[in-house]
């Protein structure tokens, strides 16, 4: 399939990318690089501060072990949402891929894309208003059982998992819904005429073949929720301080933007640890499926 | 192994019914071909005796039970489809061992007969590859070896050697049928090469539009259509339309034909392109007869040489050995001749 470029196509493929390249450079590389620069300051160079460079930020980060168990915290709440988000998502592309046509399918797809179109902002305070006590839930729980019923779930890590799934679900669900789509339901017949069960055909066949798709949703889902700071602050009370509220707070709180930055540095080259260190993993996943 | 009968099977796709009213038995061993025009409900009578779709009416018995309520991976069949559906995240061997990996049969069962499997289909060495890096032939020869590599019950192959070469195709055609017999699997497959059906087959089924029109042994079907539609499908025909007035049939142009006796109320006559001849002369022979024509088309193909002459406006084919044909004129009036016993009475349209 894949065939050596000729010169002729290099120079065409070149001139091809280099929108991408400039868009690239624009959006990400300045960026960061700003960034980077910030991280490596003394102090923000704004209202005619002294500044100079230094490594300090990045010292602050290991004196205590405040941030480390923050980012730790924070991991952890990436790999619940992720999990979570992967098991409610793959089901559900899985009906809309596979059991649904038609007219319903497109219903399903657009409740599933709703969320996109409104405000991040008001779907995490209507979440609010869902669990905090005395709210929607507690209303709804009520009619079910005898008495006052007080979940409370606001305030608690539990209300933050809750907002951060809604949000990031669709994600999961997208992308597991193409890579579905793709599989021909021929194979699963094969599968079937073979005598393979259910069991058997999912983790030979649809998983192993759903997989990039369902790895490209948990990146989609994991990287953002590593650094959120909204639906920790509004949801999560005094549970929530996490990694990306620290940070959010070098920014508008404190106005320490070097220690901001530094801190953002570190995160990123922690999620891209995590990844690299999960891709040969999935591959492997992959191929032993097989 | 197991007999499989269809009885009175319909399956309707919105406005189309892909199969009306279908009754077929096929022989415990038998090997089956079915052949009908695009459309004709062929693969669908597959996927139905496969299990795939429900029939809307009708019942499906293999080995004398109804398997209405059994699922298609309890069924024991092997099945080709005609896109091959290989696993793509599965080299060649892990495709072909799939379904005995899903029956147990343990890991150095798997790679014996996994071997055994590629080489009928020689495809010897090739286990490793992934099916991308395949061509369509080798494809279409991995697809059948992992139908057949468990030994089912039924052999469903849909258009089993189509992407073939001609030469591959025949060996693989003497293979199938080896191991068809081997095995004794009742084996039904969906062919459009008609050669392909008569050789391999001991029985064929006619499909148009969802209905079985015809069904026999390919030497009876071949010589003795039922219908217009099967003659012409199964091999050409020749075919004469006219009024039967007594002995003769009564071309539009008003020719006279002679026709076999005792074929009352047949609705057609034909004659098969090898049992004709082209003349410059009418032959003289008893029980031979011939009708004027005119020589269009002259088209030599090896062996044998094809001309076109067109007979009270239609074109009749005739193929005959080159040396019979040489020395006629590239076109002009000729005489068309045939064994009055070779021409076929066809009681239906
Ligand atoms: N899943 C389906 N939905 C709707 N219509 C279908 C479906 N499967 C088959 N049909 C229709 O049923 C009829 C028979 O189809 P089938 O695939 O059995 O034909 P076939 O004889 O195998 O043709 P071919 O030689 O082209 O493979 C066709 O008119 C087809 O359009
Ligand atoms: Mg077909």
């Amino acid at each position: 399939m894949a065939q050596p470029l000729g010169p002729g196509d290099a120079r065409r493929a070149a001139l091809l990318l280099t929108p991408a390249y400039l868009w690239l450079t624009a959006a990400v590389f300045l960026p960061l690089s700003a960034m980077l620069f910030f991280s490596l300051l003394s102090d923000a160079p704004f209202r005619g501060a002294d500044w100079r460079f230094t490594l300090d930020n990045y010292r602050a980060f290991f004196a205590t072990d405040v941030y480390a168990t923050l980012l730790w915290k924070s991991l952890r709440l990436g790999l619940t949402v992720t999990a979570l988000c992967v098991v409610i998502g793959f089901p559900c592309a899985w009906v809309l891929a596979k059991t649904i046509r038609g007219r319903a399918r497109e219903a399903l797809f657009l409740l599933i894309i709703l969320p996109f179109w409104s405000n991040s902002l008001v779907r995490v305070f209507s979440w609010a208003i869902v669990l905090r006590g005395n709210g929607a839930l507690d209303w709804l729980a009520g009619l079910f059982s005898s008495g006052d019923v007080r979940l409370g779930l606001l305030f608690t890590p539990t209300a933050v998992v809750i907002g951060l799934v809604h949000s990031y679900l669709p994600y999961v669900i997208l992308t597991t819904y193409l890579a579905l789509q793709a599989i021909d339901d021929t194979l699963i017949e094969a599968a079937r005429s073979m005598g393979a069960d259910r069991r058997t055909i999912f983790r030979r066949l649809v998983l192993p073949l759903s997989l990039p798709g369902l790895a490209a949703g948990a990146v989609l889902v994991f990287v953002p929720v590593v650094g959120s700071f909204m639906e920790p602050r509004i949801l999560g009370g005094r549970f929530g301080a996490y990694f990306g509220t620290v940070i959010e707070d070098q920014f508008v709180a404190v106005f320490n933007w070097p220690l901001g930055a530094a801190l953002s540095f570190i995160l990123l080259a922690v999620v891209l640890a995590i990844l690299s260190a999960a891709a040969p993993v999935l591959r492997r996943a992959q191929g032993a499926a097989a | 192994m197991a007999e499989v009968s269809v009885r009175d099977v319909s399956k309707r796709f919105g406005a189309t019914a892909a199969l009306d009213g279908v009754s077929m038995d096929f022989a415990d061993g038998g090997f089956c071909a079915l052949l009908g025009p695009s459309g004709s409900g062929k693969t669908t009578l597959l996927r139905v005796i496969a299990g795939f779709v429900a029939p809307d009416a009708g019942a499906i018995l293999i080995g004398g039970r109804s398997v209405a309520r059994t699922p298609v991976e309890k069924r024991d069949i092997g099945f080709m489809f005609q896109n091959y559906a290989l696993f793509p995240n599965m080299s060649v061997a892990e495709n072909v061992g799939f379904g005995l990996r899903a029956r147990k049969v343990g890991a150095a069962a798997e790679r014996r007969r996994v071997a055994e499997a590629l080489a009928l289909v020689r495809l010897d060495g090739l286990g490793d590859r992934r099916p991308h890096a395949l061509s369509g032939g080798q494809k279409q020869r991995v697809a059948l070896a992992r139908a057949f590599v468990t030994n089912p019950q039924v052999l469903l192959l849909d258009e089993p050697l189509s992407a073939l070469d001609k030469a591959l195709r025949v060996e693989m055609q003497s293979e199938l049928k080896r191991i068809q017999r081997e095995i004794g699997i009742t084996t039904i497959f969906v062919t459009h090469d008609q050669e392909e059906a008569l050789t391999l087959a001991d029985r064929v089924g006619i499909l148009r539009e969802g209905r079985l029109i015809e069904t026999g042994a390919p030497r009876e079907v071949y010589n003795a259509p039922s219908t217009v539609f099967a003659a012409r499908f199964l091999g050409d025909a020749n075919i004469f339309e006219g009024r039967a007035e007594g002995a003769v049939l009564r071309l539009p142009d008003g020719t006279a034909v002679r026709i076999p006796p005792g074929s009352d109320g047949a609705a057609a006559f034909a004659v098969r392109p090898e049992n004709m001849r082209v003349s410059l002369a009418p032959p003289d022979a008893p029980g031979v007869d011939s009708v004027r024509g005119d020589l269009v088309q002259r088209v030599f193909a090896g062996a044998m040489t094809t001309c076109v002459v067109t007979v009270c406006g239609r074109p009749m084919k005739i193929v005959a050995p080159d040396r019979e044909v040489a020395d006629l004129p590239e076109a002009g009036p000729v005489w068309v001749s045939w064994d009055r016993a070779r021409m076929m009475a066809i009681p239906h349209p």
